[in-house]
């Protein structure tokens, strides 16, 4: 598959920062506004997508590999589970954190007011678990995908796209 | 399985789905709110969060998002066998 | 007595339902499984409405309003999840079916090779 033309290839190089940062903001804002781990995650994942679409099958073969995304997804699952043990005296996936001022555990105003982002306890590590995870999957659902129907139909000489 | 008991089937679920959609309370006055009222009182108190979803999905309820990633993973690990086993990797 | 959102949601099911009974492409009975899966979100998300209310989220709320009810919205996000999954899932095998006996006729893939 070719890379696409001069105009796409500069404007990805420039917006996928972009589109990064703002996953990763929807994932850590998660207990103040709209949003959370599988939002932010899918956000994230799109920017791969973006990646292979614009910049053809050579390049995207030579940057993403398997290996890389499984284990970020794998760390996700297992920092959720380590952190649901870290409460055990209660019960498994206790608040051990709310309200009781270390880390995340300011104590919030009751009623209106404009979000501080050091409350809520273990909300905020499980937002990250849960959006490493989906970034994991999502992304390679699309390169197992793709790599799989390029390698089994071959790739079409003029087109670029699949050679069903 | 003949074409007549295909339209069988789907009549059947057509009719019973729409009766029992125009039977239920109406849009707007929802019934029995009881939990609901707990979470939208207490929930900001007790985790410390300000969204409420956030708190019902990762603290009341945190034991079924632990399903729902597991799901998520048991599929992406299905996908990912079956492209396995081709030459040109 | 006829709501809006309802009769979206039975329009949604009615027609997914169709396209899975009736149709032999396996792209399409996909299509259908899917919209199966919006029709009911939307249902679920409708159950949980309060007229005039705003969205549960205390940051920067306006004041005074009632708020919606926060467990359907709860459960809704896991749905999407899981059936995102299974269409992926469905969609996969759909390919591996194409490599394996050269259509995608679903009367035509009767036999178990070996």
């Amino acid at each position: 598959m070719k890379p696409m033309s001069k105009i796409v290839t500069t404007v990805t190089d420039v917006i996928i920062w972009f589109i990064l940062t703002f996953g990763i903001y929807i994932v850590l804002h998660g207990h103040l506004t709209p949003g959370g781990g599988f939002q932010g995650g899918a956000v994230l994942a799109s920017a791969v997508a973006l990646f292979v679409v614009a910049y053809g099958k050579d390049r995207a073969r030579a940057y993403l590999s398997k290996n890389f995304y499984s284990v970020v997804e794998c760390l996700g699952l297992v920092l959720f589970t380590i952190v649901g043990f870290a409460g055990m005296k209660a019960t498994f996936l206790y608040n051990l954190l709310a309200g009781t001022g270390g880390l995340f555990g300011n104590v919030v105003t009751q009623g209106v007011n404009p979000g501080d982002l050091n409350t809520a306890g273990i909300i905020p590590i499980l937002n990250v678990g849960i959006g490493l995870e989906v970034v994991g999957g999502l992304s390679l659902i699309v390169i197992s995908m793709l790599w799989g129907l390029w390698d089994v139909f071959g790739v079409h000489e003029e087109r670029g796209g699949i050679d069903v | 399985m003949g074409n007549s008991v295909r339209w069988l089937v789907f009549l059947f679920a057509a009719t019973f789905l729409l009766a029992g959609l125009l039977s239920i309370h109406p849009v707007g006055e929802p019934i029995n709110t009881a939990m609901d009222d707990y979470f939208l009182a207490w929930g900001q108190a007790e985790t410390g969060a300000n969204n409420i979803v956030t708190s019902v999905v990762f603290d009341y309820r945190a034991f079924d998002t632990l399903g729902e990633a597991t799901v998520l993973f048991t599929a992406v690990s299905g996908i990912v066998a079956l492209f396995r086993g081709v030459k040109t990797r | 007595m006829f709501e809006a959102p309802l009769l979206a949601a039975a329009g949604l099911i009615i027609i997914g339902l169709f396209a899975v009974l009736f149709k032999t492409n396996l792209i399409k009975i996909a299509i259908g499984v899917t919209l199966i899966e919006s029709g009911v979100n939307l249902f679920l998300i409708t159950t949980g409405y309060r007229k005039g209310a705003v969205a549960p989220i205390y940051t920067l709320a306006p004041e005074g309003q009632q708020m919606v009810l926060p467990t359907p919205q709860a459960l809704t996000l896991t749905a999407i999840v899981i059936g995102f999954a299974t269409t992926a899932l469905l969609l996969s095998l759909a390919v591996a079916l194409y490599k394996h006996h050269g259509t995608l006729d679903a009367r035509k893939i009767r036999r178990l090779r070996g």
